[in-house]
């Protein structure tokens, strides 16, 4: 395995007034890695990005960029460069000027700047409006530059602000479509600042959830997905059923708890638990039935229908179960007569497989 | 059933109404008789200016051709020339500092550096020339060949002129998007070619705006000048005052028109350039 493109060592910021904005973060970042640092507003992810980029110095901590700590190098003399969130395209300058500008002011000769400003143009479609003003252009179009901007100097890595959060949901979508096609080609590492799990998920190759400036996990889509460590997780990516219990016996392979509405269950799961824990269960791994479930593996209960939501292709269905259990059950509307079969009031049965289960400790 | 409101008694319509209208005329006549009767007895032939006797340039040849006053204009527009450079250097440097740093006092500061705009002429004027007097200066510039003569009026012209600069420039930077700073130095540009190719260009407009604002405001003043201007030199505005003292001729409105046109294009020029606009926000 190559050396990472980026490792951080024990990197904490501390803002004036004592505000720990990140604190306390390692990981590594490999070559040509699409990774995304995700979050709710407020965690420290763009902190995070800006002290990769140099625009921000760690209170304490090592940032290594290709073997360099660089913890303390301005950001002129990095090899990362940066599209920003308002994408801070010079007003005053042509698309060509922009996209020149990195390396006008580093000294490349005229000759290889124009060359290499045809490619980026080219490379994100902007070739026919080189000699525009920014003021004349949609935000996508803007953005564009700003990416052409930051490609064109080669960076070893490169570093997007919530790129898409300013453009509307159409646009939006071609746009991660594009981003990652783009990275494909450039065979660089892109790490992608969002507070959209849709966007993280669909565009990653890795995901870092931090929260209150900490990193809560770090795995590919799926996995956080569907092995999430922590309740913070379960619930910040995708929609889940959060169920307390209380754990009665624990072996290694095998744990039986009294959960909240659903009585004693056995659960499949690696490693002991003991006291309160929580169970978690995806709304699309929970069935509906008119009558109790036959098969005797199966986690059931009974309940009765709060809401239909219509979604089109599904339907959300909230069941209240006993002790006031709520829980969400994603309904494939798979037929086009009938919509998801279940009407609100009516009596149903909800089951779902042992192993579609997650024990959440903490 | 409500009251249904006339046509035009709306808060916006206000200017519909007949004596609003007539207030307005008025107040306008008010404001600008006297300048528009100065440039009218500017083209009068009689010699006092007092009756209308006929329309004739010839005020205007007698003017450009009386040396003294176009001794005083050259005087005036040197002063002007020079102040104004020097003012727009130091009132953009202390608008980027006050944009860029956080210190103490800031807020203090900032409002003694605007103490010019606000501060009475004569009081600027007299305080002016006692303090060239302390120091020397009053006598030392005095035998000094021109335009090193004019040395007292262009320093007292920069004190005043510089905070318009300063406020000016300013409110420009107020609406500067600092990640595009963020985006240049990234990109691999340093603090000075962040300066030169970045916020000195977004700048410009209000750089522009506060020089043509310092120029004209230097071009006509009078107190300040004629406290800290020597025996040996005067500028066009004093020039005039003494003319007028002896009674008021057509040569004199004519030079006076043509400051006015002067000052006005200026104004015009640095109310465009100070306008709202969209540039800047990348």
């Amino acid at each position: 395995m190559a050396e990472p493109i980026i490792a951080l060592r024990n990197v904490t910021k501390t803002f004036p007034g004592g505000v720990k904005a990140v604190d306390d973060v390692s990981f590594d970042i490999d070559q040509n890695e699409f990774f995304a640092l995700l979050g709710p507003s407020g965690c420290g992810k763009t902190t995070l990005l800006r002290m990769i980029s140099g625009l921000e110095t760690p209170t304490s901590g090592q940032i290594i960029i290709g073997g360099e700590d660089m913890a303390l190098t301005p950001p002129n003399k990095r090899p990362t460069n940066m599209v920003f969130q308002s994408y801070a395209v010079f007003p005053h300058m042509t698309v060509a000027d922009n996209v020149a500008y990195g390396l006008k002011v580093t000294g490349v000769p005229t000759e290889e700047t124009k060359r290499r400003v045809a490619e980026a143009l080219d490379m994100v479609k902007l070739t026919h409006l080189a000699a525009r003003k920014p003021d004349q252009m949609s935000g996508g179009q803007r953005q564009r530059v700003a990416l052409a901007r930051a490609l064109v100097k080669r960076p070893k890595v490169l570093l997007l602000d919530e790129p898409l959060s300013a453009l509307d949901a159409k646009l939006r979508d071609e746009m991660r479509l594009e981003l990652t096609r783009l990275q494909e080609n450039v065979g660089i590492t892109f790490i992608i600042v969002t507070h959209d799990q849709d966007e993280a998920l669909s565009m990653a190759s890795r995901i870092a959830v931090m929260d209150k400036g900490a990193v809560q996990q770090i795995a590919t889509p799926s996995e956080l997905y569907e092995q999430p460590t922590s309740r913070f997780i379960a619930d910040f990516i995708g929609k889940v059923n959060l169920i307390n219990a209380t754990v009665v016996s624990s072996t290694p392979k095998k744990l039986v708890c009294d959960a909240r509405g659903l009585g004693r269950i056995e659960l499949p799961h690696d490693g002991r638990a003991a006291g309160d824990i929580a169970i978690a269960v995806r709304p699309e791994k929970l069935k509906i039935t008119d009558t109790q479930p036959k098969a005797a593996k199966k986690i059931s209960t009974e309940g009765k229908v709060r809401d239909v939501a219509y979604y089109g292709d599904t339907s959300h269905v909230v069941v209240r179960c006993k002790d006031d259990l709520e829980l969400s059950v994603n309904v494939q509307n798979d037929s086009r007569v009938g919509g998801s079969g279940v009407e609100r009031g009516q009596k149903v049965w909800i089951h779902w497989a042992p192993e579609d289960t997650l024990v959440l400790t903490e | 059933m409500a009251e249904t409101l006339k046509p035009g008694s709306g808060p916006l319509d206000y200017g519909n109404r007949l004596w609003l209208k007539i207030l307005f005329v008025a107040i306008f006549i008010a404001l600008y008789a006297p300048i528009a009767t100065l440039i009218a007895f500017s083209f009068n032939t009689d010699k006092r200016g007092v009756v209308w006797r006929g329309f004739t340039w010839d005020n205007y040849e007698k003017a450009w051709n009386n040396v003294a006053l176009q001794e005083a204009l050259l005087n005036s527009l040197t002063i002007a020339f020079i102040a104004t450079i020097i003012a727009t250097i130091i009132g953009a440097m202390a608008a980027l500092f006050l944009w860029r740093f956080r210190f103490p006092f800031k807020p203090a500061y900032e409002g003694v550096m605007a103490l010019p705009i606000v501060i009475p002429e004569i009081c600027m004027g007299v305080s002016l020339l006692l303090f060239f007097i302390y120091t020397g200066m009053m006598g030392w510039s005095v035998g000094m060949p021109w335009p090193l003569n004019l040395i007292n009026i262009i320093i007292a012209h920069v004190a005043f002129c510089f905070p318009f600069v300063a406020v000016v420039v300013r409110s420009r930077l107020v609406g500067f998007n600092r990640q595009l700073e963020e985006a240049s130095k990234d990109l691999g540009a340093s603090e000075w070619q962040t300066f030169w190719n970045v916020i000195l260009p977004f700048m410009m407009p209000g750089l522009v705006a506060g020089a043509l604002l310092a120029f004209t405001l230097s071009l006509d003043d009078f107190v300040i000048t004629f406290f800290t201007s020597g025996p040996e030199t005067v500028t066009f505005p004093v020039k005039v005052y003494s003319l007028v003292r002896r009674g008021v001729s057509p040569e004199i409105n004519a030079a006076s028109t043509v400051l006015i046109v002067i000052t006005v294009i200026a104004t015009i020029i640095a109310m465009k350039l100070q306008a709202p606009q969209k540039t800047g926000e990348g």
